[in-house]
């Protein structure tokens, strides 16, 4: 690929990175919406993509488009290798120990069913526990539902407070001999709380209970190292940290998953096959059935290389000014309440105007061609714990700036004026 | 765009003070309506005299044009019968989802007022959700209706 020397990644190179020229690497983000400059502020739902993963997906379809892991002729050797190479690419970007404990998955929310199929259900009797959290999406609930349903275990739940972080107390005393597995968002996405994810495992593993961490708002925002966090798995997503839609990865530790039974069944996850006996593949290839969304793992590594030059480390940093200011400007507009005062937080800040709903604000910013989210950000339960059935959720990425604030703030007061 | 087209004077207002809001302590007929990917939430209560509508209510939960479009409706409903209230939700519909002008305006009263959700398709489903749930409830329909 020759596309990857962008404006970010050369100023990188040269020392911190300018994040106003980053912004300039992006296509979407240079239009016009409803007359105003384009200001995207639902990086929590998906991130924009920069042109050099739109170009590394398009590069692959225009040249080098063929079938993965069977071929012997040229471009299926350039396919394999491009899609393997994103696998140490992923490996290095997480800290994972080998690229055989990284498996390629429609996203997070497949990697979670993944994990609750093939990881405990088979381990999980009627008498046993799941211990999730009351800050989770829909994905981190719903697959251990079925698991529940499946088996008769239960699900237990610790609750937050109203700051929007977890109540630890509780959450250390539902972890008892029952409980099979802990999973939790390594960040909330309805309310930007950054768990505090290095306890909470420590925790876990004193009870002897393995930890699922939800990745999915982790990765575009701070540097993830699953080594040291000692998780046994990490869902991710590659949509949300600048790459496609339609990909994602489980991280999972090699001696766990070396003991998981395949997910799916089909081409590819097999070694040999008769109809007496079927063997299968080695990791990680075990748990990928099917041709893989080659297209979109090659477009996950290109916004790898993007991240990593501009430095998760230096995204955090800036991305904490930013986040901050906004609070700070947010809550000088009469009658905004923000909902959530994590002790920490990153990306997302959630609120709601006095008399007026949700789905209001919405329309009359994105007049303004600001773009939100609003509704329950696939959390209903953290809407019922703050009382509310929508709320305002603005989210931020590295390529939003300061005029993106003053722009949300001067839409928000166009709001205000509407219903005044 | 023009949010002055979505957001009119009337529908601001009908937010602000929505008529006929409140459970009554007796009604004929009730319904229930919910769009749970909005939260939007309505009940609407009806009085019979016969095949007509004597009385309207509705309580609930929603953006500015689905409590709007609620209260507007329960003023427009008295009188009517069940076939009215079927012909009158059509031509509501029509004018929430078509492009032609609407040629009908006199009968439709207040109700023009909704208009410019037509330039906002994601929000008919807001405008439309009382429409259906009084239909449900003529219907004597158990289970909530949805528009989503």
């Amino acid at each position: 690929m020759s596309t990857s020397a962008t404006e970010a990644t050369r100023m990188a190179v040269k020392g911190a990175p300018d994040f106003a020229q980053a912004r300039a690497d992006f296509p979407a983000l240079q239009q016009q919406v409803n007359g105003h400059p384009l200001t995207y502020l639902d990086n929590a739902a998906t991130a924009q993509k920069p042109a050099c993963v739109i170009d590394a997906v398009a590069n692959y379809y225009r040249r080098d488009n063929a079938n993965v892991h069977r071929g012997v002729h040229e471009l299926s050797e350039r396919a394999t290798e491009q899609y393997e190479s994103v696998r140490d690419k992923l490996t290095a970007f997480i800290g994972a120990g080998s690229r055989r404990e990284i498996i390629f998955t429609r996203g997070a929310t497949e990697a979670i069913n993944l994990v609750a199929q093939s990881f405990l259900r088979p381990r999980i009797g009627a008498r046993d526990e799941i211990l999730i959290t009351g800050l989770e999406h829909h994905s981190n609930i719903v697959p251990w539902q079925l698991v529940c349903e499946q088996t008769g275990a239960t699900l237990k739940v610790a609750r937050i407070d109203d700051r929007g972080d977890v109540d630890l107390e509780e959450f250390d005393s539902l972890l008892t001999s029952r409980t099979r597995l802990a999973a939790f968002s390594h960040v909330s996405n309805a309310l930007g709380t950054v768990n505090p994810v290095r306890d909470m495992i420590d925790a876990a593993h004193a009870a002897g209970v393995p930890v699922l961490l939800d990745g999915a708002q982790a990765l575009p925002h701070m540097p993830v190292d699953v080594a040291s966090l000692d998780c046994e798995f990490y869902a991710l997503s590659s949509h949300k940290m600048f790459g496609p839609t339609g990909i994602g990865a489980l991280y999972g530790k090699q001696a766990l998953l070396a003991d998981m039974p395949p997910y799916q069944g089909g081409g590819d996850m097999i070694s040999m096959v008769s109809f007496e006996e079927t063997r299968y593949n080695e990791l990680p290839f075990k748990f990928e059935a099917g041709t893989p969304n080659i297209a979109g793992t090659i477009g996950l590594g290109k916004s790898i290389d993007y991240l990593s030059a501009l430095g998760m480390a230096n995204i955090q940093q800036y991305e904490h000014g930013l986040v901050t200011r906004a609070l700070r400007e947010l809550e000088k507009i009469p009658g905004l309440r923000l909902i959530g005062q994590p002790r920490q937080r990153a990306g997302v800040i959630s609120f709601v105007l006095d008399g007026i709903h949700a789905h209001d604000v919405g329309t009359i910013v994105n007049a303004e061609g600001v773009a939100i989210r609003t509704g329950h950000h696939c959390a209903m339960p953290v809407m019922r714990h703050f009382g509310l059935a929508a709320t305002a959720r603005a989210s931020f990425a590295f390529y939003n700036t300061d005029e993106d604030i003053e722009r949300l703030c001067a839409a928000l007061a166009k709001a205000r004026e509407v219903f005044a | 765009m023009d949010l002055k087209d979505l957001y009119r004077d009337v529908i601001v207002d009908h937010n602000r003070s929505p008529r006929n809001f409140g459970a009554p302590e007796h009604a004929d007929r009730r319904a229930d309506g919910f769009n749970p990917l909005c939260g939007d939430e309505l009940t609407v209560y009806l009085d019979l005299d016969g095949d007509q509508i004597t009385d309207a209510h509705f309580q609930g939960q929603g953006c500015a044009i689905s409590i709007a479009s609620a209260s507007l409706m329960t003023e427009q409903l008295k009188g009517l019968s069940a076939d009215d209230t079927r012909a009158l939700f059509e031509k509501v519909h029509n004018m929430l989802t078509r492009d032609e002008a609407v040629n009908d305006a006199a009968s439709l009263g207040k109700l023009v007022a909704l208009q410019g959700v037509r330039e906002f398709p994601s929000r008919v489903k807001c405008a439309s959700l009382c429409w259906h749930t009084a239909v449900a409830a003529l219907d004597r329909q158990q289970e909530p209706v949805s528009t989503e």
